[in-house]
């Protein structure tokens, strides 16, 4: 074979390193905008009574007096180690967010993995009845829910579920001291209202993908071979439609990303989202760093493998002439 | 050509009527058709934008588009009711027992799927037929559509292959399962003319060779007389005339029908006709033009005169698009000149003065996009007006409405959007904005082609009057041999951004031709029966 | 077509408006009717609120629903339905004000650089693909806990990212227009670039963007309302429907359903916009012709 020469390969390749570009340019944003703050980074720490000589022994101490370009090459370094810095608590912030961050992550990797399938069968199946009660139904609800802030739709689950019924715990604090069924049992209110703010958006998304493509000549002429509905969505418009499902479902995993902040603070889950917040308060401005590039990369990562699928799917590509 | 007269139809379409809906209004596009195809027997359906050709074709598979109903009639297919059952009885129908082969086979093939793959899938999935014997049968219907490489065509996809082999690998699909009729709807419309033969040859072919009856759709009266039996003209959603091949071509009855000769008939205007002897106008010298590394035009030398129609005839990607943009100044030359009027004219639109490019104006091909649908046609008309010679208020007005008379328009149409005029109206209004400045060069590039065969003509012969009366010369870009032969005084024709030939019309059109411009002119159907067959009959020799 | 073509006097457009109006779906008159009721509310808040914002009426914070107040009171044992009455008005002048500021940078930009093109709209353009790769609610948290929270802030933040969206769209737009010919045709005219972009682009991209405007003020609604909720958006003591839910949640563990109120007000107006707005993009995908 040879790999070398496929356009694939290159054009793989090429938007990975796209994908390492808008992480440079998005770490650089995170870093020079602290810059921007107003007074100087040391008297925020301290508060504005601090002395100046106060000050002067901080910036001192957190090498602010040397330029910026050197400071920031340092966090860049550190953060691709896996070191972050130190935080104004005083802790390193790695050993502040680390924990915090396997607690997110399982939670969101749990909701996208029943979200994303899930989304994209009822997007499917929107599309299959087109017109039909099954899509008006859902066309109609989902853009309800997606109209619905974050938090609404978690003290309703909150109210009904944990209030009401009593089937769950209100709040989410989970510990490592717990076993996986109890921590599991303890997200299943989290999990379920990210599900429902989310699921909504990709259920949108994936239907109009599809009905996009079902309006393709090939769709038709399918339908005139006498093909019968449902492979026609199968078997014609979905291996088409592959690319664009797959933006669409990185797109809006930047939901989960915003919903999994909100929700956190409802159930008081301890994950990065909350860390966040917190560190918002107490303008912790190195956690507040660590946690926006965490994110970020997240969110830059999701949109990398949407467009390696859509490459690779597409047969234009995959097949030269 | 055999035709059993006593046998049951394959296809009976009585009274169809279909009501299409527009605007939230149903409005009926079909007005009560009727036909009968019988066995081996090919009905060809001729007719212009919006006549319902496509809709009536669709219709004898059972099928309507979505936002259409069949309000009245039977369509019966091998004695089976199509309208009067459900959906799923219909479905199985198609593919096995009538099949369809769509105009833009680039469009209607799945990019998804090898071309084996769909082309086989009807008839091992219902058509009773293994997977081995099926893509026996297809590496068949490819060698007897003279496609290259049978055994291994199929197992490419549909964006390697060109466009005329896809179309006919498309025909192949249609075969399959050996149906009783196929709708062919326009199938060689969306194809440069040279590889239309081609396409047209296998068709008939394949035809032929398996008696297979067929509805042939097109707006091309001298694409039908080669292929089909019997003909049905349709207008406004009716059928018009109806009658065998050869007396619609040699004694048209219907008025509508006769005008379809509108454009052929038209007086071929003798060379030389127009244009002063003298310096010309515009003369291109040694130009060529890239797009990145593709050279798109080659060593361009041609001259209009003054008040002269140059024709620049060519297929699609011959460069002669690119030819009017480098004149008009929207593509840079990468060598070679333009000189206009005795002057080198600057290369780019924002190094010519206003009053050279009110001296130069350009028509479109599509007057939808060339309109903005958000004007209306006094502004639109008015603009150059008001641009070029500063006129204003009831001056203004008062030229706007000559310019709409010169262009056999009303001056209440001053008052319209462009949405609420007809194509060849919208085209006329393109026309008068170009009038507007004045003029002394305006190229047409391919200003007719989308028109219907009647207003082509109107059309034409309003551009000869103008020229007459404003001594205006065109530069007229198309792939219509019909309209050169009406309006041209000189021909150039171009091949893969060269130009092969250039001359007199007559000189150009009459032997001895260059190659090219020989296979061209060749390739162009007669408006007569048994062109196709003598092509043909040379071809086995 | 000539009736159609004297309908198109003033009087003849406004009926036309009524009777498209008359023909919508009934979630789209139901969204309309809403949207009127919360801009009354809002507009008319001061006569409507049976007292002042931020009057504490009660010495008893978190009190029951009663005759004399209502709802209720909030955490501070001011009146909870008087807040939430000024809160409609808050909470929706300050989405409406973002999202005309980020409607007007966007589309500014957007036409401008798809007329310039080269160089300026790749700048332009690299630097709004820079801001939209990071979630929105991070950049905004990120931005707020440098300069601090306070309504100019927090209104010019998310208005500067909002402007992102109606970049792309209005850019994307006004490209597809350019490459028609009328376009073509007015520079090969000699018309000047401002001209086109009044005449020939922007009443052609304005269909699209006016639908986009709708869309994009129930996300910056909500935007506001979630930083509010999570205590950075709109401080106290101006009454915003977000932090009144955040401030009065505790309730929601004694099974008291009061905090949720603000929390459906903010829910129903974004589902009437939606409503309203998924209505215009379906017309304007269906047909076009009118003009």
């Amino acid at each position: 074979m040879r790999m070398t020469s496929h356009p694939i390969l290159s054009m793989v390749i090429g938007r990975i390193g796209l994908g390492l570009l808008s992480l440079l340019i998005v770490s650089l944003v995170i870093f020079f905008s602290v810059e921007l703050l107003p007074g100087s980074y040391a008297s925020a720490i301290l508060g504005q009574t601090a002395t100046p000589e106060a000050v002067a022994a901080m910036e001192e101490k957190l090498g602010l007096n040397q330029p910026a370009v050197l400071r920031y090459l340092a966090w860049l370094g550190g953060a691709a180690t896996g070191d972050l810095g130190m935080s104004f608590a005083g802790r390193p912030v790695m050993t502040v967010l680390g924990p915090r961050l396997m607690n997110t992550v399982s939670l969101a990797a749990i909701t996208a993995l029943i979200a994303v399938p899930l989304a994209i069968m009822l997007g499917i199946l929107c599309a299959r009845f087109r017109g039909r009660f099954i899509d008006r139904f859902l066309s109609t609800s989902t853009l309800a829910s997606i109209s619905v802030p974050e938090f609404f739709v978690a003290y309703v689950v909150m109210m009904v579920l944990a209030v009401k019924l009593q089937w769950f715990p209100s709040m989410a604090g989970i510990r490592n001291s717990m076993d996986f069924g109890e921590q599991l049992y303890r997200m299943v209110l989290p999990i379920l209202t990210l599900l429902l703010v989310i699921l909504a958006h990709m259920v949108r998304n994936t239907r109009a993908a599809i009905l996009s493509v079902m309006a393709s000549p090939y769709v038709e002429m399918a339908r005139l071979k006498g093909e019968p509905e449902g492979r026609v969505v199968m078997r014609q418009a979905l291996p088409n439609a592959i690319g664009p499902i797959a933006s669409v479902v990185a797109l809006n995993l930047a939901y989960l990303i915003s919903g999994v902040v909100v929700i956190e603070v409802v159930f008081v889950y301890p994950g990065v989202g909350q860390a966040m917040i917190d560190a918002v308060r107490n303008r912790d401005v190195p956690v507040i760093q660590a946690c926006a590039l965490i994110f970020a990369t997240a969110y830059i990562g999701f949109n990398l493998i949407a467009d390696i699928i859509s490459i690779v799917s597409n047969p234009r590509l995959l097949h030269p002439r | 050509m055999t035709v059993t007269a006593e046998a049951a139809p394959v296809l009976e379409v009585r009274d169809l009527r279909i009501d299409a809906k527009s605007n939230d209004r149903w409005s009926q596009i079909v007005k009560g058709v009727s036909f009968a195809i019988r066995p081996g027997e090919v009905l060809g359906l001729v007719g212009e934008s919006g006549a319902g050709k496509s809709t009536i074709g669709l219709a004898a598979l059972g099928y309507l588009r979505p936002g259409a109903r069949a309000s009245g009639g039977t369509v019966r297919l091998l004695g089976t009711e199509l309208l009067a059952i459900p959906e799923e009885e219909r479905r199985p129908l198609r593919g096995t027992k009538v099949a369809y082969v769509a105009q833009s086979a680039q469009a209607a093939f799945n990019p998804a799927h090898r071309l084996m793959d769909q082309i086989t899938m009807v008839a091992v999935d219902r058509g009773g037929l293994t997977r081995a014997v099926a893509e026996k049968r297809a590496v068949d219907l490819f060698a007897a559509l003279q496609l290259p490489d049978p055994q291994s065509f199929g197992s490419r996809y549909p964006h390697q292959v060109s466009g005329g082999q896809l179309q006919r690998a498309m025909v192949a699909m249609a075969m399959i399962c050996n149906p009783a009729l196929i709708v062919f709807d326009e199938p060689t419309t969306a194809l440069d003319v040279t590889t239309q033969v081609e396409v047209l040859i296998s068709i008939r072919k394949v035809i032929e060779d398996f008696g297979v009856a067929a509805i042939y759709i097109t707006h091309d009266l001298a694409v039908v007389a080669q292929i089909a039996h019997r003909v049905a003209v349709l207008r406004y959603g009716e059928v018009v005339e109806e009658a065998p091949i050869a007396e619609i071509m040699d004694n048209p009855q219907h008025p509508y029908t006769k005008s379809l000769w509108a454009v052929h008939e038209m007086p071929a205007e003798p060379s030389g006709a127009h244009g002063a002897k003298g310096q010309p106008l515009l003369s291109v010298e040694t130009l060529s033009a890239h797009y990145q590394d593709f050279q798109v035009l080659k060593d361009i030398e041609l001259a209009i005169g003054r008040g002269e129609t140059v024709a620049l005839v060519g297929e699609s990607g011959s460069g002669k698009s690119t030819l009017g943009r480098v004149i008009t100044g929207l593509k840079e030359p990468s060598q070679g000149r333009i000189v206009f009027d005795g002057k080198p004219l600057p290369e780019k639109v924002r190094q010519r003065s206003l009053e050279l490019l009110r001296r130069i104006q350009i028509i479109y091909q599509s007057a939808d996009t060339a309109l903005n649908p958000r004007q209306t046609v006094r502004k639109i008309v008015g603009r150059p007006l008001t641009l070029y010679q500063g006129l204003r208020g009831a001056a203004r007005e008062a030229r706007v409405a000559e310019l709409l008379r010169m262009v056999e328009l009303d001056e209440t149409h001053a008052d319209r959007l462009p949405g609420q005029l007809s194509g060849g109206q919208k085209q006329r209004v393109a026309i008068a904005r170009a009038l507007a400045a004045g003029p002394d060069l305006i190229i047409c590039d391919e200003i007719t082609s989308a028109l219907d065969k009647v207003v082509q003509a109107e059309v034409l012969r309003m551009l000869i009057g103008l020229q007459d009366r404003l001594g205006v010369s065109y530069l007229f870009i198309t792939h219509d041999i019909e309209v050169v032969r009406a309006i041209a005084d000189r021909v150039v024709v171009m091949q893969h951004g060269g130009i092969v030939e250039q001359g007199g019309k007559e000189e150009v059109f009459s032997p001895p031709h260059a190659p090219y411009t020989g296979k061209l002119l060749a390739s162009v159907p007669d408006m007569a029966v048994g062109w196709l067959d003598r092509i043909m009959a040379a071809r086995a020799v | 077509m000539d009736q159609s073509f004297d309908a198109r006097s003033v009087p003849g457009r406004l009926t036309r408006a009524l009777r498209l109006i008359g023909q919508a779906p009934l979630t789209a008159k139901f969204g309309m009717v809403v949207v009127a009721a919360y801009a009354f509310v809002a507009v008319f808040a001061p006569w409507l609120a049976p007292y002042d914002e931020v009057e504490v009426v009660s010495r008893i914070p978190f009190d029951g629903w009663s005759a004399e107040h209502l709802l209720g009171t909030d955490q501070l044992g001011r009146d909870f339905l008087s807040r939430l009455i000024y809160g409609a008005r808050n909470s929706i002048s300050i989405a409406l004000v973002t999202t005309v500021i980020s409607f007007v940078i966007g589309c500014l930009l957007g036409m401008f650089a798809a007329l310039v093109g080269g160089i300026v709209d790749q700048i332009i353009s690299r630097i709004v693909d820079a801001l939209m790769s990071v979630p929105d609610l991070i950049f905004i948290l990120m931005i707020l806990s440098i300069f601090g929270s306070s309504i100019p802030n927090l209104i010019l933040i998310i208005a500067i990212l909002t402007s992102t969206r109606f970049f792309r769209i209005a850019r994307a737009a006004a490209l597809n227009v350019a490459s028609l010919d009328f376009v073509e045709a007015a520079k090969v005219r000699g018309e000047s670039l401002l001209w086109i972009s009044v005449n020939e682009i922007f009443p052609n991209i304005l269909p699209l963007i006016l639908s986009e405007l709708g869309m994009r003020f129930c996300f910056i609604f909500l935007s506001i309302a979630a930083l509010s909720f999570l205590g950075v958006g709109i401080q106290p003591p101006t009454a915003e429907w977000g932090s009144m839910v955040r401030d009065n949640a505790a309730l929601i563990n004694m099974g008291d359903i009061t905090p949720l109120i603000p929390a459906a007000a903010i829910a129903f107006l974004a589902i009437a916009v939606n409503f309203v707005v998924d209505w215009l993009l379906n017309r304007a995908s269906g047909l076009n012709e009118e003009g």
